[in-house]
């Protein structure tokens, strides 16, 4: 379990205890218990109150925005991992932190824009 | 044939049944999770091929960020959760179409690009952070300055689009 295989061949191992954990645990309860349903018992509930209306609620637009914004500032901070990385080596050091300036400035007049329409207070 | 080949072929499979999932359900949410399988699969297959922070990007972006927005979108409209006859298209020839045409090409260039390029996985420099921090600012700090301009762009056209009517 050495290198870079070894390493992430260890992490599907972990990853496939944990499946068969879950799936070990439930399948017991399963056998176990009594399996006696009603329609009552099948119905959805929140705090011991029945649902009303339909499944399915269209929300508005403009908390797309909220999604997108998301979207935008995590392509920005994948770039910021590779840059951590390599930034305290000789031959990057102050240069590179301009380039990384540039790049999260454009993106500031983005976050600048977006504040100025209003769009990061919530409605 | 090494355990990579093999765990890469299956993750191959995995992703490929995904995809074929993701475009004959008939559920608009359905076929939004069948996609973060396909996601997955792919970014494992990266793993597999030591393109280590780009399957982690894979994660991080796609299966984060992509299909976040994609399920978002499904909520905006007016279309239900459950299974729809409106979903299929009379379009599916042409569009079956225009999909064999495009696999057919990228498969092509990819084939005629790399016949002979071989790597020995095992012996080779992990796609780490330092490795692609390397190349991107010393080599293509440009194209990098200019995705920042793309998302820009990106994030003042979606505020235009939805700030409208508010």
């Amino acid at each position: 379990m050495h290198g870079y295989f070894g390493g992430y061949a260890l992490v599907g191992l972990l990853g496939l205890v944990g499946v068969g954990f879950v799936a070990v645990g439930l399948g017991a309860n399963r056998l176990l218990r009594p399996w006696r349903v009603t329609p009552e018992k099948l119905l959805t509930y929140e705090s011991g109150v029945d649902p009303v209306g339909e499944d399915w609620s269209q929300s508005h637009v403009r908390y797309y925005v909220y999604a997108f914004l998301y979207v935008v500032f995590a392509v920005d901070a994948v770039f910021l991992f590779p840059w951590a990385t390599v930034f305290a080596l000789a031959g990057f050091g102050a240069i590179s932190l301009g380039e990384m300036f540039v790049f999260l400035g454009f993106l500031a007049v983005g976050l600048v824009y977006a504040w100025k329409k209003g769009v990061l207070t919530w409605v | 044939m090494t355990l990579a080949d093999d765990v890469f072929g299956l993750l191959g499979v995995v992703c490929l049944a995904a995809a074929v999932l993701v475009v004959t359900s008939r559920h608009v949410i359905h076929a939004a999770l069948w996609l973060v399988v396909c996601f997955g699969a792919l970014a494992g297959c990266y793993l597999v091929l030591t393109a280590e922070l780009v399957a982690w990007v894979q994660v991080l972006i796609y299966i984060g960020a992509v299909v976040v927005l994609m399920l978002f979108g499904a909520m905006l409209t007016r279309a239900p959760v459950g299974a729809v006859q409106e979903l299929d298209s009379g379009n599916r020839p042409v569009a079956a179409v225009a999909g064999v045409a495009t696999a057919g090409v990228l498969g092509t260039l990819v084939v005629a690009a790399f016949r002979g390029a071989y790597v020995d996985i095992h012996h080779t420099q992990i796609g780490d952070g330092k490795v692609i921090g390397t190349s991107l600012f010393r080599f293509f700090v440009l194209p990098f300055e200019v995705a920042s301009v793309l998302l820009l762009a990106a994030l003042v056209g979606a505020i235009v689009l939805t700030k409208r009517e508010v």
